[in-house]
């Protein structure tokens, strides 16, 4: 095991890689086997995930954090990984929710059509890639890889809606890519380097031209990242993309934002913390009313939403807006904060999206032509049969599942969303005033408790409608894969409620690990390559 | 020199820019040709314009650095040109399928002034 310990870090990539690769070659018929190998895959992805982040807290790393030199070249010149305690946890995140998702789609869509497997791997590989890189072109790459999958399963069980979502959502992402490179050419032309350490070892000592150019460069980068985390004029394709996707793709691309927000949040605090000289901060105020922006925008179009998925778009767009906003606000305390609630709302979002598969089922096409026609008309409905209903049990654990997603997103006691926006809530009230304006502080809050007022609204709307209803004659049948992977979801909702201690003493480590950037600089660029006495 | 590559740099963004704001999904795809070649210059140029400067230096010997081209900008151009090839192809297929299964070659996948 110590032996393989510095190359542990890879598997995350590596494995996907070739699990994915060698899917390729096994037929459609075999969906067992490669249903298989994908699940072992993920699995292996996340015991490497649980073993990352121990060792990043067992304190054998220096500064804990290891640092990989690919080809071994010394950190500047060639491609730096790092895994630090940040990465860790957000590398457990992606392979849970993978190894959730994955389940999920076992009973129906990894057999609709060809090579679900294969994309969700190279999936896995994109977002593992983009968490661990440490160099700004291969984090390009790693993004691309991510995306490319992300087209192939977004038209996954091909339909002419995802067709029409897929031509949007692929549009705009190659944009985004294109503002991506141009902001990597500006940056690289203003201090001739990508490596993320180097860069932020750089600007600090650039003069004003250079300094102009990198925070152009910086600028139309960040355009391609908030398009990612979906910031509210950059957003308009998440809904749509969103409502067109299969479900487990769907909870999967939930994931993808949160990746946005995850690289703004490394390359910002790193980038432009305190040590960045001129540069310290820059763009923090955009990022702060971007993110105010996007959690009105999301509290308002939840409102407006009907269709489940709509809601959950929306949640996704709230729970964007909310950390945008409080990584822009720029007050390190509230870090850890954020980082709870973006763990708990993604993983309430994505299993909201999993349970909406199944209530669809409670629909047959008559009842939602009545639907529709109660919504037209507003159909009194009559009343006769309603006492003494038995509740199957498939019915009665849809019920009870969406209520306690409902109670996550909507941030109400007692599961784990009460946490998150309980210690934001707190976080605010008790940050000094340095950061930002006092007013800037309550409008956050308003926003933030307005948010929630409106996904208890849309929550309990759609709730009411599918759940109060009578007109569900046939009986529903859900598959134990399908029930598992929420139960899971929920299950790690409610545990993260008592290990809430023990779980933002990790994550408050991660935001001072966060502030240390001199660490992280010399950490990464005095890291020795490997001589040949010490062989491989 | 100068002139010249910022004049084609601006001219193929433009059309480019103009290009995938159009309803075809074919003028969409030409746009993102064009803009990728536009993108691909742009990174091209950051290694700052040179003529008859070798990127490649030979081991071993001590050399002046201002007598050869920066390699990393084409290196990243390579890379660039090979994934924005991969991802236009595959939108490519997307717009084909597209055509097949709602018979307009709109954006949106309908007509403006179609009733559905």
């Amino acid at each position: 095991m110590m032996y393989l310990n510095p190359h542990l870090m890879m598997l995350p990539i590596l494995l996907p890689l070739l699990a994915g690769a060698v899917m390729v070659f096994i037929n459609e018929r075999h969906h067992q086997l490669k249903f298989l190998i994908n699940l072992s895959s993920t699995a292996v992805m996340l015991l490497t995930a649980i073993q990352l982040l121990m060792q990043a807290q067992s304190g054998l790393w220096p500064a804990d954090m290891a640092v990989y030199l690919a080809a071994n070249w010394s950190a500047p010149f060639g491609i730096a990984l790092v895994a630090d305690r940040l990465a860790a946890v957000m590398l457990l995140l992606t392979a849970t929710l993978g190894a959730a998702t994955l389940v999920f789609s076992y009973s129906r869509w990894s057999k609709t059509g060809v090579h679900f497997h294969t994309l969700f791997q190279l999936l896995l590989m994109g977002i593992n890639g983009a968490i661990l890189t440490a160099d700004l072109f291969n984090l390009f790459v790693f993004f691309e890889v991510m995306l490319a999958a992300s087209y192939g399963l977004l038209l996954h069980g091909y339909n002419i809606s995802r067709i029409r979502a897929g031509m949007q959502y692929i549009v705009v992402n190659l944009v985004a890519s294109l503002f991506f490179l141009i902001g990597i050419a500006l940056v690289y032309a203003a201090t001739g380097t990508l490596n993320f350490a180097d860069l932020a070892l750089k600007i600090a000592t650039l003069d004003d031209t250079d300094r102009f150019i990198l925070q152009t460069g910086a600028a139309i980068l960040a355009v391609a990242f908030l398009t990612k985390s979906a910031m509210w004029p950059l957003g308009f394709w998440l809904p749509v993309t969103y409502s067109a996707a299969c479900a487990p793709v769907a909870a999967m691309l939930v994931l993808l934002t949160k990746v946005g927000v995850y690289v703004i949040l490394r390359l910002w605090w790193l980038l432009f913390s305190e040590h960045a000289g001129a540069s310290a901060g820059f763009g923090g105020s955009v990022l702060l009313c971007g993110g105010v922006l996007t959690l009105a925008f999301g509290a308002v179009g939840l409102l407006a939403s009907q269709e489940p998925r709509r809601i959950a778009s929306f949640s996704a767009v709230i729970s964007s807006g909310t950390l945008l906003a409080l990584i822009g606000y720029g007050d390190a305390a509230l870090l850890s904060s954020a980082l709870f609630y973006l763990i708990s709302s993604t993983l309430a979002v994505a299993a909201f999206i999993m349970l909406t598969e199944l209530t669809d089922r409670i629909y047959t096409p008559a009842a939602s032509v009545l639907a529709l026609s109660m919504e037209a008309f507003a159909v009194e409905e009559d009343t006769q049969e309603s006492a003494g209903v038995v509740i199957p049990a498939a019915m009665a654990f849809l019920g009870l599942a969406f209520a306690a997603c409902a109670l996550i997103m909507a941030g109400l006691p007692p599961l784990s969303g009460f946490v998150a926006k309980f210690s934001i809530l707190h976080g605010l009230l008790d940050s000094n005033t340095a950061h930002a304006p006092l007013w800037v502080r309550w409008l956050i809050l308003t926003l933030l408790l307005v948010a929630g007022l409106s996904a208890i609204i849309a929550l309990m709307r759609f709730g009411v409608r599918t759940f109060w209803t009578l007109y569900n004659s046939v009986p529903l049948r859900l598959h134990p894969t399908e029930a598992l992977p929420i139960l899971a979801i929920l299950l790690l909702g409610v545990s993260m409620v008592f290990t809430a201690g023990p779980l933002f003493n990790l994550l408050d480590r991660v935001s001072t690990d966060l502030q240390h950037t001199p660490a992280y600089i010399e950490r990464v660029l005095q890291h020795p390559v490997v001589t040949t006495q010490e062989g491989l | 020199m100068e002139l010249t590559i910022a004049l084609s740099i601006g001219v193929l963004f433009g059309s480019g820019i103009w290009l995938i704001l159009r309803p075809r999904s074919f003028q969409v795809i030409t746009g993102l040709l064009l803009l990728s070649y536009a993108v691909n210059l742009f990174i091209f140029i950051t290694g700052r314009l040179s003529v008859n400067k070798p990127p490649l230096i030979i081991q071993g010997e001590v050399v002046d650095p201002s007598l050869y081209a920066d390699p990393l900008p084409q290196a990243l151009v390579l890379t660039a040109i090979v994934i924005g090839f991969a991802t236009t192809a595959l939108y490519l297929v997307v717009l084909l399928g597209s055509r097949g299964l709602t018979g307009t070659d709109h954006v949106d996948g309908k007509e403006r002034d179609s009733t559905e």
